[in-house]
């Protein structure tokens, strides 16, 4: 595997080189989800140009972007309460949970207070991210101090807050019980996330009737910036990505594993928190039965696609906000079953992972060669350096 | 609960380095030993729990458990050829879903043990994706896992559409598929017009002995053929990977793959048919779903079954018997959920004397601590218990999940797991 060594190269070719592998990973997986999605298409008696076409057209509208955002904002908060863990080699796979718990207490003591407008959303974003702090928190003391694997934990989590929010708690706290719709008091005016059409219209042409920019998108930009600053700028971050690199020796150069892995999981609890929070704030302004659930493993998905990495992670946010808001279009004129993207979202996601293994073996190759040379040693092997290679390792 | 509680802790795990080399199940009168504690229990429950039940131990609430827990046994012996083999299959889930259809499908057009059939072969090749990805390309096993489960709901819900809809179904549901035949065992559950032995003893309402006729009469009676074959595969598996050539290559590449490869084992192959059999497994859990318990395919009605299996893989030390044991609970707090509201609240006052059991057998072995927190929250359960005549009806539900959380809680550090199970490997590097 070990590629010959190359003739010494300057410092911007093995930049260029570097950049080069990192983009050819999600433009070859996204290659791969077309070509099968493609086939998938024609085998089930559907046109492939013209779902694209469909797809295109109708997912340029400015309305549509605006569904996009809408849809993208939540998946980039699951995705970034995700990577904090995944950056550490901690698979919290406990999202989905501690957002539904989270976005439950939350309704519930939104519904229950009445403040002045500003500080009333702020108390119900407290609330929330205490609650997915808390909840995953649990999976991290059992993780750091008896060794509870964190999958399994969070995956019994997951199951008990869901079984203990969807069935129990709001079936002993519905107040608007027609039958039907078994929901929480709504949320008084004051407690609610305003849409920030204002913003976009500076920019563009006014939007439809009834077509809303969620606020929350501009908290999420402030969690992607508050990561990228946790990860580049703080002693934490720095803990965080030494012990996914090689977790023993981040421990002998003085990580403190169990401090680590309880407040990573603490910090990717509270942004797991704020996940249920668009819905809940601007559009439902309750919680009930209906709420959207998935949205942590989703978030999940798009982590892995943006590679944990802040800007990364919100591409790959947009890629899926995209596709599920433009997908309506293809059932909507009939083209095909809008099922189709769900497909091409899985193949996206397994295709970009084998793609990000293949080329972090190159690239460590490369640098094995490299070192080599600079050192006048033979190749070494190129995976014996590191720790097991995973999602987070990487650049 | 009991029976595995206890079982958990004096569990195969002491043994550190024989636990790989031996069969499980050291001692056969253990297990024996352990159903009757088990049974004795639920008895004095019964006996004493208000409001009165009678379904603790009745034949037919341990018939349907024994059903529910099939699809969960099922993903947990997967779960177990793939860990074995040194793959984390967290793709389980997927797997069982890709079988939900695959299942349907051939049900539908051929009969059920087509669909059985097919979903075997529908959940070996989620099993066959995940070794690509895993063994051939090195991606990691639990995003890879995570992906598989990412993409089967849609990939079955795109073919439902496709296949069922036209065919009597829908997008989100197939149509009606039959159930296989049933069979009564001879002698003890009034079979081929024999005496059912079980069933008299079950009608007398003699203390633990009804009890305990009445638990296993629910194991022999109206037994579908699909529920003895899968049964069948739990002793068949220990066979296999225990007292075989094969077994014991699959488990070394579990357990030290450089060693197994300097030995002549192509770890590659052992790793593809490893976590291919363990798709295969998890494809006929999603059939049994389908054929015998919900009698149609149903968008989402694995409904986690695949990750609950994952976690009977471990609760059960990594060993086939292990895993159906934990099964059987899952099976049983479904079981009490769909029948009886009332035995229910007799679950806390069970909780409390199998924590109280505990207790005693951990002060025996000299470990005051740990005593003192079981014996606190046996406490706990009894008090609430005394001060309560209704139990929210979400409990059963959710004390599996609380159960494993406890389990792993105490005994983590003592159960043991392949050695080299999620590492990656590749040939020739170390």
């Amino acid at each position: 595997m070990a590629t010959t060594p190359t003739p010494a190269t300057s410092v911007w070719q093995q930049r260029g080189r570097a950049t080069l592998l990192a983009l050819a990973a999600p433009l070859a997986a996204l290659a791969v989800a077309m070509v099968i999605a493609s086939i998938v298409l024609v085998a089930s008696g559907s046109s492939p140009l013209t779902s694209i076409r469909t797809l295109w057209s109708f997912g340029t509208e400015l309305e549509t972007l605006v569904a996009t955002i809408n849809r993208a904002t939540p998946f980039y908060l699951s995705g970034i309460a995700a990577a904090i863990g995944f950056r550490m080699n901690l698979f919290n796979i406990g999202v989905e949970g501690q957002y539904v718990l989270a976005a439950f207490l939350a309704a519930a003591a939104g519904a229950a207070i009445d403040l002045p407008p500003v500080l009333h959303v702020t108390v119900i974003i407290g609330v929330a991210m205490l609650a997915g702090a808390l909840w995953a928190g649990l999976a991290g003391l059992l993780k750091a101090y008896r060794g509870v694997h964190e999958v399994i934990s969070t995956i019994m989590l997951n199951a008990i807050a869901v079984s203990l929010v969807v069935s129990f708690l709001l079936q002993r706290w519905q107040t608007d019980s027609d039958g039907v719709n078994i929901q929480l008091d709504n949320i008084e005016p004051s407690g609610r996330m305003p849409n920030i059409n204002w913003l976009l219209e500076l920019f563009t042409r006014d939007v439809d009737e009834g077509v809303e920019l969620g606020g929350f998108v501009l908290l999420a930009v402030v969690v992607g910036v508050g990561y990228h600053l946790l990860l580049n700028r703080t002693r934490l971050g720095f803990d965080l990505r030494a012990t996914g690199a090689n977790a023993e020796a981040a421990e002998v150069s003085g990580v403190d594993p169990r401090r680590t892995i309880v407040v990573s999981m603490l910090i990717g609890g509270a942004v797991a928190g704020l996940v249920g929070l668009p819905q809940l704030l601007g559009i439902d302004h309750t919680y009930g039965l209906q709420f959207t659930q998935g949205l942590g493993f989703a978030g999940i998905a798009v982590a892995l696609l943006g590679r944990n990495h802040p800007a990364g992670v919100a591409v790959a946010a947009f890629i899926f906000g995209w596709l599920d808001a433009s997908a309506l279009a293809l059932d909507a004129q009939d083209v095909a079953p809008s099922e189709v993207v769900t497909i091409i979202k899985g193949v996206i996601i397994l295709a970009a992972v084998v793609a990000y293994a293949v080329v972090e073996r190159r690239r460590r190759s490369d640098e094995a060669a490299r070192a080599a040379i600079a050192t006048d040693a033979p190749p070494a092997d190129p995976d014996s350096t590191s720790s097991p290679e995973l999602a987070g390792a990487g650049s | 609960m009991t029976a595995l509680l206890d079982r958990a802790s004096d569990g195969p795990a002491e043994d550190d380095a024989a636990t790989a080399a031996t069969p499980p199940g050291r001692g056969f009168l253990r297990w024996p030993l352990l159903v009757l504690v088990g049974v004795l229990l639920l008895a004095l429950t019964q006996q004493f729990a208000t409001p009165e039940t009678d379904q603790l131990t009745s034949s037919g609430t341990w018939k349907t458990a024994l059903a529910w827990s099939v699809p969960v046994m099922l993903a947990g012996l997967g779960g177990i050829f793939a860990e074995r083999a040194g793959i984390v299959n967290i793709g389980l889930e997927g797997m069982m879903i890709l079988g939900t259809w695959f299942g349907a499908m051939g049900a539908t057009l051929w009969g059920s043990w087509w669909g059985l059939a097919f979903a075997a072969v529908g959940g070996a090749i989620g099993g066959l994706l995940h070794a690509v990805a895993t063994v051939s390309f090195g991606v990691d096993h639990i995003i890879s896992g995570v992906a598989i489960n990412l993409i089967a709901p849609g990939v079955t819900r795109y073919m439902a559409d496709i296949h069922f809809t036209d065919r009597g179904g829908s997008i989100s549901k197939s149509g009606r598929v039959e159930r296989v035949d049933r069979l009564d065992a001879w002698l003890l559950a009034g079979g081929m017009d024999g005496p059912d032995v079980l069933g008299n003893l079950e009608d007398r309402e003699w203390f633990f002995v009804s009890d305990l006729a009445g638990v296993l009469r629910g194991f022999v009676v109206d037994l579908s053929w699909m529920t003895l074959l899968a049964f069948a595969l739990v002793p068949l598996s220990v066979w296999l990977l225990w007292r075989t050539r094969f077994g014991l290559r699959l488990r070394s590449c579990g357990e030290h793959p450089v060693a197994a490869d300097s030995l002549g084992v192509n770890v590659y192959r052992y790793k593809f048919i490893g976590v291919v059999i363990s798709g295969a497994l998890a494809g006929l859990a999603g059939g049994y779903l389908v054929i015998e318990l919900t009698g149609n395919y149903q968008g989402g009605q694995t409904n986690g079954r695949g990750f609950i299996g994952l976690a009977t893989v471990i609760f059960g030390n990594w060993q086939p018997a292990g895993a159906a044991a934990g099964s059987l609970l899952f099976g049983f707090a479904e079981t009490l959920q769909l029948r009886d509201r009332a035995a229910a609240h007799g679950l806390l006052l069970l909780a409390a004397l199998a924590l109280g059991v505990l207790t005693l057998w951990m002060l025996w072995r000299g470990k005051h601590r740990v005593a003192a927190a079981v014996g606190a929250a046996s406490a706990g359960f009894a008090l609430w218990y005394a001060f309560t005549d209704n139990v929210p009806k979400q409990l059963p539900q959710v004390l599996p999940y609380l159960v494993v959380l406890i389990v792993l809680f105490f005994l983590t550090q003592r159960l043991r797991m392949p050695a080299a199970v999620g590492e990656p490997y590749r040939r020739g590097q170390q």
